[in-house]
């Protein structure tokens, strides 16, 4: 079992598992807790575009693909707040504008790219020790913002009652975006593009179902993302299929599983009863 | 010094106004009702008291100072309970530790804890304390929020029609805890009401507004047939004493 941990790619990738789960899953709360959950596919998109661009380039892909994705995300926030379109509309405006610079870019790169594949899907052997130190680095800001989780989930909670105790609010809604978008950004080698949006809502979703509290469900879904990154990537160079899918598919199956043997309440969004003759 | 002083408050959203003109003020431990139809800027002149909505122009102090200036901890916010996110994991508990820290809890410490009981039982809700508030009914929520937006004892509670989804029974305790509560810290009450009735029977003060003043004063003196019928375009009401 152990023997695999030799193999230094395979080091670099379970850290980077570990890592890159615990930071998925801790914003991942305030994804699934604002109705973001779009978010996480629009910014993999954004990604895309970027690493595309760097490809074209002929750079690493990483450093055009971070401030790429942060400038979308800010472009995101920034149209949410100043317009009344919804966050879906907002996101699906920059999501499909992303792509489509990203086929765009790829279109004008001539020659086939591996590159683009492993950003796709997502590949534990293209995992480097400069991701690790990028990966490690976005960890160490996520740890140093962790005071500010309270101030967080109060407006996340109720957003006109954080205004109203005067916490700042829509830099707030600016910085997570942006911590979120370096996330996307530095899971997609190990998760892929395509289902990087999954591990930001399935820990947090399953952490929402198993909790009574906020900070249950942001404990629950730390757990569940550091957990199945580390046994999706072992169960992926086992069974010698694609890191990412894997992944997600064992947060899915956990997911399905706990829903099942947990007792839950009224639905989401629906008063657990209503008052005597009135609403 | 004057709690509430509303001096020519003028709010715009582009080249429209949502409030035009408005005067009021009421000393300390006062109960003002704002009164007036949908659309009317109730809401916005909530907010202007708040400090999340600017004037336009006008002068508006609350204790002395521009809401923009008033400390958190003056300020008692009593949202509509049709706002929560029910879907949203939190203990009644742990929105009265919000009200008392400004941040949402994680761990809530002992000292904490023994005064948000203290503010729950204050409103008579300590055994709902541990209860998910998403299992709670309107009334019951709209007392949790009540110990949230009282637990700081507040200068000003401002409250934006709280009996809104509440049964009747419910609304007179409400408004009975609420009585109880301003007349015990001297607090003063901003609420506003589709209720003339409550209005009536409770306020010290009354305003009136459809996007501009239509009339300010004590109960007995604004809430007249010509009044209502200038604000609201007709003055029936099923629950209206209305005053002719």
């Amino acid at each position: 079992m152990f023997d695999i941990l030799a193999y230094p790619f395979m080091q670099y990738a379970l850290v980077a598992g570990i890592l890159v789960g615990f930071l998925a899953s801790y914003y991942g709360v305030f994804v699934v807790q604002r109705g973001l959950s779009f978010l996480g596919d629009g910014l993999a998109h954004a990604a895309f575009g970027g690493v595309a661009l760097g490809i074209l380039l002929s750079v690493q892909p990483l450093w055009i693909a971070v401030p790429f994705t942060i400038i979308v995300a800010i472009g995101i926030t920034w149209v949410r707040n100043r317009t009344r379109l919804a966050s879906d509309t907002v996101i699906g405006i920059f999501f499909a504008l992303s792509m489509a610079l990203g086929v765009v870019f790829l279109y004008l790169k001539t020659g086939y790219s591996v590159d683009a594949f492993n950003y796709l899907f997502g590949s534990i052997l293209a995992v480097t020790p400069t991701d690790l130190a990028v990966i490690a680095v976005v960890t160490a800001a996520t740890l140093c913002t962790i005071p500010l989780w309270g101030r967080w989930a109060y407006a996340t909670f109720d957003r006109e009652m954080g205004l109203v105790g005067r916490l700042p609010v829509f830099f707030d809604d600016y910085l997570i975006s942006v911590l979120i978008a370096v996330t996307v950004v530095v899971s997609v080698k190990v998760v892929g593009i395509v289902l990087v949006a999954a591990f930001l809502v399935i820990p947090a979703a399953t952490g929402r179902i198993m909790a009574r509290t906020f900070a249950g469900m942001t404990s629950y879904s730390m757990v569940i993302g550091i957990l199945t990154a580390l046994v999706g990537l072992l169960a992926s160079f086992r069974l010698n299929i694609p890191s990412g899918a894997t992944i997600v598919i064992t947060q899915g199956i956990i997911f399905a599983a706990l829903m099942l043997l947990t007792k839950q309440g009224p639905r989401l969004g629906e008063p657990a009863r209503t008052e005597r003759g009135g609403a | 010094m004057q709690a509430l002083e509303v001096e020519k408050l003028s709010v715009r959203f582009g080249e429209q106004y949502i409030l035009h003109d408005v005067t009021c003020g009421v000393g300390e431990g006062a109960f003002l009702a704002v009164v007036g139809p949908n659309g009317a800027g109730k809401t916005t002149f909530l907010k202007v008291l708040l400090g999340l909505v600017k004037p336009a122009s006008g002068k508006v102090l609350v204790h002395g100072k521009s809401p923009q200036e008033m400390e958190p901890k003056w300020l008692g916010y009593v949202p509509q309970v049709k706002t929560l996110d029910r879907s949203f994991p939190a203990l009644a508990i742990e929105l009265v530790v919000s009200g008392l820290r400004g941040r949402w809890p994680g761990r809530i410490k002992p000292g904490e804890r023994k005064t948000a009981i203290k503010a729950l039982e204050q409103v008579d809700a300590a055994q709902l304390a541990h209860r998910a508030l998403n299992s709670l009914s309107g009334g019951e929520l709209q007392r949790i929020y009540l110990a949230c937006g009282t637990v700081r004892k507040p200068r000003l509670i401002v409250m934006d029609e709280p009996a809104t989804g509440i049964d009747m029974v419910a609304q007179k305790t409400l408004y009975q805890i609420l009585e109880d509560y301003r007349k015990e810290n001297k607090s003063t009450v901003v609420m506003v009401t589709h209720d003339w009735g409550v209005a009536n029977h409770h306020a010290s003060a009354v305003l009136i507004i459809n996007r501009e003043m239509i009339a300010f004063g004590l109960p007995g003196q604004v809430l007249t047939n010509e009044n209502l019928a200038r604000a609201y375009g007709h003055a029936g009401h099923p629950m209206t004493p209305i005053i002719e």
